[in-house]
């Protein structure tokens, strides 16, 4: 405490799901959720990179506002009150996970993140039993052009995690989106074959945030024992935070 | 230059044109343009030289008159008769008439309304900065330099404006959150990004009256102490970008835009910013996005844009009609303002007619005028006799009203209690041949389209949402899909990120809200109501025969 005095950041207490917790004025809902063990799903967040608010999975109710917000960017106040697990709450995370399997391709059976995917993982501890919106299934092309990696669009659920960490924590910017709508893609520089492209520096950073099959390794698969960006990101992940806290100091 | 100087100034400029007595007004604005009204000026110009006529008429180019769909509209002074679909053959009669002196206008589309942001609009020529400043522009700002910033944001707060672009948000308050943010860098930005269909409120405004926008801006900036400012305008709107560039043009030149306004202390620069056919950039985040060169996504609020804005800075970010609306305030006091309207709503609105109505077009009221008068008194009801069925407010965000409520007011309150919102104002009048489901798809076949992509529930959504709809319309819903329709509404609205995706389930509800019968028509009976949706019989039609 005396610690968190000195570098002048005013400590908040307050409430989620009826347990005392407090936090420092800079911290997210979700950052305090973490460090209290307690468990709020998400997509897009990740430890390290710029918070997007997009994926929705982690809205949180909030006493006293009529919206929900998103925990990952909603900042901590003195005694605000937060519920992380209603039914209500289930029911939306539920749907939304659902809206996510009926937009692309995601066949567990046939996908070589089988058993490694977060989105896989989510659908099964959030009890997703079935999809109960038509699949739409557009046919979307695979890009396999670059020499250790693979992009493929059906898997993707644009999370936008590659975009960021090439961006923030890679500096090289080669990922960004295009399209809009349902029709929003991931692209390599100015949409050329992920192979040509002349900002890559095939660092492999997006294949280890990317939480399904959609950027993989060549030749790699999820029960292969060797070292994989996907399987062994967690001795990956922390690299960001530190990254991240290098890059705030010199800002 | 000081005021006098100004004024002086506009004189001057005014003379210079060598006005005559009596001034024929031709509607200059997109609508008459594209009926060729810059023909049927020439023509009168022609007839008034030949004539020998110049001290008695002369032609002047003025913004939207309002009745655009009987254009084009010329008039004759100041509440004169509007002619309407004038050909330039017409020329010489209009000429004759002038001179003989002004009859009065008497059809209730101009009557019945109260003018406060168009009280300039086919009055002034919206290119040439004297007309404007004759008409009492630039006064107020002057008049502002000389309160403290405090007192213009008490002036507003106390008219009880609240924001245009339709989510109605007290405007002094954002003024003052603005004003107490932060001390330098701040900026004020013009939301010209009017992207609802059959809406044209703002674009009238830019194109018939610019310098109005721009003074409310100035006021503005005063206020909030920024000095810097954009206006955001759709690439679609080309009439609208050349004026407000020559306007900004002639306000520098006339010293009450860029440095030392009115030899003061304070100095307001303003910029255009072209956007590049994007609906959700009419968002103020996504707005902002665009302005600094990013992709046009809106980002989570708070903090807000009157916190951490424009570059990070503190951000004024106000509709165009909001703008237009400081200008006479400052002139008239916030008392007066707050006069006009009912009680939670002040002032009056503009409205775009369009649809199955009688004079499609531009027109303001007060707040508080019941639906049924703009419908049936200044809109002349509905074409050949047909049967009204709704009115649709807000576009793609707002929802369908029917006819048991059209004597409910028009104010923020009251349409959101109805399912509907106020939007910008847009007003789609709808009659028996309109079926609502397929209404409904339109909207949300609009805001799939329009969705951004960054968040889950908006952009797979509303697709979700559009294909049930379009299932319906095909004869193929069943009444599972009724249910569908509900939740999934219930769950795009309550968890999208921005106010696109928030509202875009709201077309949807009000439909199935006010017009079950048609959709269960269309699942059970399998057929359209109105008879718009082609739904073919096919299998059970063939079993019948096959049967027979």
């Amino acid at each position: 405490m005396a610690a968190l005095a000195a570098a002048g950041k005013k400590v908040k207490t307050f409430v989620i799901d009826g347990k005392d917790v407090s936090g420092t004025e800079d911290q997210t809902i979700i950052e305090v959720c973490r460090e209290n063990n307690i468990e709020i799903p998400t997509l897009c967040y990740l430890d390290g990179l710029t918070e997007i608010g997009a994926c929705r999975l982690c809205l949180v109710e909030v006493r006293g506002s009529n919206k929900l917000l998103p925990a990952c960017v909603t900042k901590v106040q003195d005694n605000m009150e937060v519920v992380t697990s209603s039914d209500k709450l289930k029911n939306y995370r539920v749907k939304i996970l659902e809206l996510l399997f009926s937009e692309r391709n995601h066949i567990c059976s046939v996908c070589v993140s089988n058993g490694i995917c977060e989105l896989q993982n989510l659908a099964q501890r959030l009890g997703m039993t079935h999809v109960h919106y038509p699949y739409l299934f557009p046919k979307l092309e695979v890009d396999a052009s670059h020499e250790r990696f693979v992009l493929d669009n059906n898997r993707c659920i644009l999370c936008t995690r590659c975009v960021r960490v090439c961006d923030e924590i890679e500096g090289a910017h080669t990922w960004d989106i295009m399209g809009r709508g349902i029709e929003s893609m991931v692209i390599t520089d100015l949409n050329k074959p992920w192979g040509e492209s002349e900002s890559c520096t095939s660092c492999g950073k997006c294949v280890a945030v990317c939480p399904t099959g959609a950027l993989v390794e060549k030749y790699k698969n999820a029960v292969d024992k060797s070292f994989s960006y996907k399987k062994d990101k967690l001795k990956f992940l922390p690299y960001l935070t530190t990254m991240r806290e290098v890059k705030n100091e010199q800002s | 230059m000081l005021i006098e100087e100004l004024l002086e100034y506009a004189e001057k400029l005014r003379d210079r044109d060598k006005p005559g007595k009596h001034a024929i007004k031709v509607c200059s604005a997109a609508g008459c343009l594209s009926l060729k009204s810059d023909a049927v000026a020439e023509e009168l110009k022609k007839k008034i030289t030949e004539a020998g006529l110049e001290e008695e008429c002369w032609v002047k180019p003025v913004g939207c008159l309002g009745l655009c769909s009987k254009g084009p509209l010329v008039t004759v002074d100041t509440d004169g008769k509007v002619y309407q679909e004038v050909k330039p053959t017409d020329a010489g009669r209009i000429i004759a008439r002038a001179a003989e002196g002004v009859s009065k206008e008497t059809d209730p589309f101009f009557t019945r309304q109260q003018k406060i942001v168009l009280e300039n609009s086919g009055q002034v020529d919206p290119e040439k900065i004297q007309d404007y400043i004759l008409r009492d522009g630039y006064l107020a700002l002057n008049e502002v330099l000389e309160l403290t910033p405090q007192e213009v944001i008490d002036e507003v707060t106390l008219s009880g404006l609240r924001g245009r672009g339709g989510a109605g948000y007290p405007t002094g308050l954002k003024w003052n959150t603005v004003a107490k943010t932060g001390n330098v860098g701040k900026y004020v930005i013009c939301n010209a990004d009017e992207g609802d269909p059959g809406a044209f409120m703002d674009r009238s405004v830019l194109e018939g009256d610019p310098h109005r926008v721009l003074e409310g801006m100035a006021i503005a900036a005063f206020a909030v102490g920024a000095t810097e400012g954009f206006v955001y305008v759709r690439a679609e709107y080309p009439l609208a970008i050349k004026r407000l560039k020559n306007a900004i043009k002639q306000a520098e030149r006339a010293g009450v835009l860029g440095k030392n306004i009115f030899g003061t202390t304070f100095s307001f620069a303003v910029e255009i910013r072209i956007g590049a056919g994007a609906f959700v950039c009419g968002e103020e985040t996504a707005l902002i996005a665009s302005i600094e060169g990013r992709r046009g996504q809106p980002r989570p609020r708070p903090p807000y844009p009157a916190q951490v804005g424009l570059w990070g800075s503190p951000t004024l970010i106000n509709n165009v009609e909001t703008f237009a609306n400081i200008a006479p305030i400052m002139r008239h006091g916030g008392e007066w303002y707050a006069a006009i309207g009912t009680e939670k709503s002040k002032g009056t609105k503009v409205f775009a007619l369009a649809g199955k109505i009688n004079n499609t077009g531009l027109i303001e009221v007060p707040m508080g005028t019941k639906l049924r008068d703009v419908i049936y008194d200044i809109g002349g009801g509905i074409p050949d006799g047909k049967k009204f069925k709704a009115v649709q407010t807000g576009g793609p965000s707002g929802g369908c009203i029917p006819e048991q409520f059209l004597d409910h007011p028009i104010d923020y309150e009251s349409l959101g209690a109805l399912g509907s919102i106020m939007g910008s104002g847009g007003m789609i009048i709808m009659d028996e041949t309109s079926c609502m489901v397929d209404v409904a798809k339109y909207f949300l076949d609009f805001t799939k389209d329009e969705s951004c992509g960054k968040c889950v529930p908006c952009r797979v959504g509303t697709v979700q949402l559009y294909s049930i709809l379009d299932r319906i319309t095909k004869g193929e819903g069943t009444m599972e899909d009724l249910d569908e329709l509900d939740d999934l509404c219930d769950l795009v609205k309550n968890t999208s990120l921005c106010g696109l995706g928030q509202a875009a389930p709201n077309p949807v509800l009000s439909t199935i809200q006010y017009f079950r019968d048609e959709y269960v028509a269309h699942i059970i009976e399998k057929r359209c109501p109105a008879g718009v949706c082609k739904i073919h019989k096919g299998e059970r039609k063939q079993k019948e025969e096959v049967m027979a």
